[in-house]
């Protein structure tokens, strides 16, 4: 049985075909509108979360089938007490696949361990969010054609944004990819980013402080928030939470065809004025969500048109 | 001098540092076997100045030895047979290591859920380096 926990679980071959057919969906969304008749998504979600529950939720949907779950630790029987294997011993009873976000780093491991369906991470802590990284790399695709020869900023927290640990992952395995890393020295990327995937792979990197210098080499700009959920102390999160805004001012030093692409949600970070610019793509980003959590499931489950 | 008797069929664990001989008695479960177990420590040693030794009068099978090759992988393991050393055991970096170490990352899963196994993977040989399996954090 295949799980997705990170998104280096699918080889770059299986990747490029979950790629296609979310390409194949968009364009042809009819053809997928029964494919998931009589299966049913399980959303176990231990944590607030809008966007990405809406989102596999949307998807099940638009594939004719069915969802049931929770949308907060205090609505299901984790609140009891019940531990996550027992939790996916008696989902896997009720559900054919389901999409689990913990706020602890490694849930959804210890569920696939017990597991008798596919289980996708929707998120765990700070550590691995693989369904936003097809996201990502799908928007990355169809709006720049290529996934490769790629010159990409990640801004703001780095060390806590889960979303930067998995896109950086995946996109290490294209060709003639480079990163600048824009974080204050706090939230810089964790050390087994930097040496197992970077520095391991010879993949060039540089770290930096401010964002203006920056903005001219990128292809693509991945702005991302300060999240408050990850910070044990209140005090330290007030200082970081503004340490970088994207305005039309600062855009007008950027490349033309530059990319902003944000996980979303956004607070201040990108400033409203922006959202108008084509180069903000995303609100395109959370519709290849969609397509691409369509494609997912149907791979996972085996299903074919 | 003090004199500990030879075995006969077992295995003798030589070459540790001196003072981790109670460390590896721990780990190995020594506690739990009901054959002779010998502990010499602070042993005369040419090589390291001072040593300690722990001689087991049982089958290895008995013992999962890969976590010596993480707390030391200089020990040296010579197998008895009839009395005499029959092999030396050479000892490597197990690639998983259960139930020994344990994740001090709080954000982790494994500091929440009940009786989960405490597993960490070897993700850089060269530089020692174990992984939680879970969370991915670096033992420290």
């Amino acid at each position: 049985m295949r799980h997705l926990l990170n998104p280096l679980d699918l080889s770059v071959e299986e990747l490029t075909n979950v790629l296609d057919l979310a390409a194949d969906i968009e364009k042809n969304p009819d053809k997928y509108r029964e494919v998931c008749k009589h299966k049913k998504l399980a959303t176990l979600f231990y944590e607030p979360s809008t966007r990405t529950r809406l989102s596999f939720e949307s998807a099940m949907i638009n594939l004719g089938g069915s969802v049931i779950g929770f949308s907060s630790a205090d609505s299901s029987s984790a609140s009891k007490g019940e531990s996550v294997a027992d939790t996916i011993r008696v989902i896997s009873c009720y559900a054919d696949i389901c999409a689990m976000r913990h706020p602890k780093e490694g849930a959804p491991t210890v569920a696939a361990e017990f597991s008798r369906i596919p289980v996708i991470n929707a998120g765990d802590g700070g550590h691995q969010h693989p369904t936003q990284t097809l996201t990502d790399l799908m928007t990355i695709r169809s709006l720049k054609g290529r996934l490769d020869n790629l010159t990409i900023g990640f801004c703001g927290d780095l060390k806590f944004g889960r979303t930067v640990h998995s896109l950086i992952s995946a996109l290490v395995r294209h060709k003639n990819i480079k990163f600048i890393l824009i974080s204050p020295e706090e939230l810089k990327i964790p050390d087994h980013i930097r040496e197992d995937v970077l520095i391991a792979n010879n993949i060039p990197f540089e770290e930096v402080t401010t964002l203006d210098d920056s903005l001219a080499d990128l292809d693509i700009l991945y702005m991302t928030r300060v999240q408050k959920e990850r910070f044990f102390n209140e005090e330290e999160y007030i200082r970081l939470k503004d340490c970088y805004i994207l305005t039309k001012e600062k855009m007008e030093k950027a490349n033309e065809n530059m990319l902003i692409l944000h996980p979303l949600p956004r607070v201040n970070e990108i400033s409203v004025e922006i959202d108008d610019d084509p180069r903000a793509v995303y609100f395109k980003q959370v519709q290849y969500g969609v397509y691409v959590r369509m494609a997912l499931i149907m791979t996972l489950l085996g299903l074919h048109v | 001098m003090l004199n500990v008797g030879s075995i006969n069929e077992g295995f003798v664990l030589d070459h540790i540092k001196a003072g981790k001989c109670m460390e590896i008695y721990k780990h190995l479960g020594l506690d739990k076997l009901d054959c002779q177990v010998a502990i010499i420590k602070n042993a005369k040693s040419n090589k390291m100045g001072k040593k300690d030794i722990i001689k087991i009068d049982c089958s290895l099978d008995n013992i999962n030895l890969d976590i010596l090759g993480y707390i030391d992988h200089n020990i040296t393991v010579n197998i008895i047979h009839n009395g005499e050393i029959i092999e030396k055991k050479q000892l490597t970096l197990p690639k998983v290591i259960k139930n020994v170490l344990k994740c001090k990352n709080p954000r982790c899963i494994c500091s929440i859920e009940q009786e989960l196994e405490q597993v960490f993977t070897l993700t850089d040989e060269e530089k020692q380096i174990y992984r939680c399996k879970y969370c991915e954090e670096k033992y420290n």
